[in-house]
């Protein structure tokens, strides 16, 4: 049985009469990868500093491993390593002079640092640029600076304010593999914030989507989308030339299908209440169509993030 | 039973060392913020710009003294009673302005230069957030900044007024007097709370302001105001204020008005006390009538009744880097640490 290391309730911010934060309720279990999910101003960063005390919340309470963030933020900010947003460091020390500072912020003695620096930078791929002033890293060497930055206080949770923004893919990856190893080998507990949804949904156990202060929905990908979703669980993408109205009708009639939607003049999406892909690629193959492509789409967070933000603005428009 | 008591004096022993723990984190970030000053162009160039004015101003003083020295054995004799080591500072020989001239001109500079960009160049860096999320109290950061600046500014100017002591003393062949040793400490102690005014003011405008440049136009903007336009102000006023006045007693009082207004400026009130200090045959700073000085004998004051003369000043100046600090503190402990 997990515990909660995060404990959210009723947290509200009010900025000049405009809920931030509204009536949030959240606990984060130790050793899982938590995805704050949200458009940009959705809250997800004022969240944040208010679980590191830096923001006094308007009402609601929150505990991290056991301790008010409100009422002593030292103790919180000991136990939880932070990466904004909009990371810096000390352009004219090195990278290795900069992780040596932070330790010494957190009153870790000088050879314990030394030892954890090295080895962290040797975690993150930075051995090369060890001694290279900060100014000259580049953005993806940043953050993986960042990373050490946060990890050099060994702490129990860690939050990654947008930790792939600017990133190129391949870093990305690296650092969500990396994100992921931690977690795995330290019990790390992850929160992490973003609006970029697949790379959120490789790494995270669970998710939850901020909209306007609001936590709309929360749980793993498979509850998210069986909750928005229902019955609609399938689509089958297919891709063909030509797509005949005969052939339209004959899908449209097949029990398990809800609903047919043509994107364009060669490529349609079935949605249907079953796996059922074998049976229309037979059905393309019997009439000799010639069937470029077909497959299931699996729905990932950018449907259910579409879905939410459509319900959204069609609310917002009427 | 006796291990419940260990497990007290551990846990009492542990927190007694975790409330030790944080002076030496804010001394960390205080080293840090020392040498960040040090090596940083703008200090480099301003510190060599003082030390060299200064260091200038003082050798030609230097040579014209010894030169009046050398001219006569007399000259020695008066020497001794008329706190010749004094006059290093106050004195010059017309080609540089005297010392005093050079640190009420450049040590606004050197104390916008120093806080001017404290608070804001972490918050654009994105530094600020970094460090607020550590384990520190967020007045440390703040203080810290207030406490590295100065120390730059003690070590300057304890260096420089030593080494001008010395060469002094090597070169003029002159003992110092004690009463002139506590007399140019009280100066450079003066010069220490003068500049911290500015770099408080800096300090200030840098929480206040997002961009480090308007900051720096800001501190930049009442520097030039009170040490140019302030003055022409003043004369301005005074022209048509003592035009018309008919009696002496009336005459005292506008003055005793306009010197109040002067002393608004903290320049003013600078040069009041470093003038005093420096030269004790001063004797009152407001206006004086004949009738006041006949019968006065003409003579050094003691350094009590000199100290005493500037004392609202000194306070004044003090009140003015308080005041500054204190809404600087006040302002970035209130103020949002997130940037957008």
């Amino acid at each position: 049985m997990s515990e909660a290391i995060i404990n959210i309730k009723n947290l509200t911010k009010i900025y000049d009469d405009v809920p931030a934060v509204e009536q949030l309720s959240l606990s984060i279990n130790k050793g899982e990868i938590f995805g704050l999910l949200g458009p940009n101003g959705a809250g997800k960063s004022t969240t944040i500093f208010m679980l590191l005390g830096l923001t006094e919340p308007t009402s609601g309470s929150i505990k991290v491993c056991g301790i008010d963030s409100t009422k002593s933020p030292l103790g919180v900010k000991q136990r939880v390593g932070y990466l904004p947003d909009d990371l810096g460091f000390y352009q004219n020390m090195t990278g290795l002079e900069n992780l040596l500072y932070t330790a010494q912020l957190n009153g870790i003695s000088r050879e314990v640092a030394e030892k954890r620096a090295h080895h962290l930078l040797n975690q993150v791929g930075l051995e090369d640029a060890i001694h290279k002033k900060t100014g000259k890293y580049s953005r993806g060497m940043k953050q993986r600076l960042g990373l050490a930055d946060v990890l050099i206080k060994e702490p129990e949770v860690i939050i990654l304010d947008e930790p792939t923004l600017g990133i190129d893919p391949k870093g990305v990856r690296e650092l969500l593999h990396l994100i992921k190893k931690l977690n795995q080998e330290k019990n790390l507990t992850v929160l992490l914030s973003s609006h970029h949804l697949h790379q959120v949904q490789q790494v995270c156990d669970r998710v939850g989507i901020f909209v306007k202060g609001k936590l709309l929905a929360k749980g793993t990908l498979n509850e998210l989308a069986l909750q928005l979703f229902g019955n609609d669980n399938y689509v089958v993408h297919v891709e063909a030339n030509p797509i005949t109205e005969r052939l339209l009708n004959e899908i449209k009639e097949l029990p398990e299908v809800t609903y047919v939607n043509q994107i364009t003049a060669t490529s349609i999406d079935v949605f249907c209440k079953k796996d059922i892909t074998p049976t229309i690629a037979k059905k393309f193959m019997d009439d000799e169509i010639e069937l470029s492509n077909i497959s299931k789409k699996n729905y990932g967070l950018d449907e259910i993030y579409h879905r939410y933000f459509e319900g959204r603005e069609s609310n917002e428009t009427a | 039973m006796k291990l419940p008591n260990l497990n007290k004096i551990m846990e009492r022993f542990q927190s007694t060392e975790k409330k030790e723990s944080n002076p030496s984190v804010f001394w960390s970030i205080v080293r840090k913020e020392f040498t960040d000053y040090l090596t940083s162009w703008r200090i480099i160039i301003l510190l060599l710009i003082i030390v060299l004015t200064c260091v200038g101003s003082l050798y030609t003083v230097i040579v014209t003294i010894k030169e009046a020295l050398d001219a006569t054995e007399q000259a020695k004799e008066i020497a001794k009673d008329s706190h010749l080591f004094l006059k290093l500072f106050t004195s010059s020989d017309g080609s540089l302005p005297p010392f005093i001239t050079f640190v009420t001109f450049l040590g606004p500079l050197l104390g916008i230069a120093l806080g001017f960009d404290a608070i804001n160049s972490e918050r654009n860096k994105g530094t600020l957030t970094r460090l607020m999320a550590q384990p520190i109290p967020r007045d440390y950061v703040i203080n810290a900044k207030f406490v590295a600046a100065l120390l730059i500014n003690v070590v300057l100017f304890f260096s420089l007024g030593f080494l001008v002591m010395a060469f002094g003393i090597l070169l003029l062949g002159l003992p110092i007097t004690f009463e002139e040793f506590i007399r140019i400490i009280c100066f450079l102690s003066l010069c220490i709370v003068y500049i911290a005014f500015w770099l408080n003011l800096g300090i200030l405008f840098s929480v206040r302001f997002k961009q480090a440049a308007t900051s720096a136009l800001a501190g930049i903007a009442v520097w030039i105001f009170f040490s140019i336009f302030y003055n022409m102000i003043i004369d301005f006023i005074s022209k048509s204020y003592l035009e018309a006045v008919t009696s002496a007693e009336e005459m005292v009082n506008r003055q005793g008005v306009l010197l109040n207004l002067m002393r608004l400026s903290p320049n003013y009130l600078f040069s009041e006390s470093t003038t005093t200090l420096l030269s004790p045959e001063i004797r009152s700073l407001g206006p004086l009538t004949m009738e006041q000085t006949v019968g006065a004998l003409a003579g050094p004051l003691p350094l009590g009744q000199s100290i005493l003369l500037i004392w609202p000043q000194l306070t004044g100046m003090i009140a003015a880097t308080l005041i500054c600090f204190a809404i600087s503190y006040i302002l970035f402990m209130r103020q949002e640490i997130r940037t957008n």
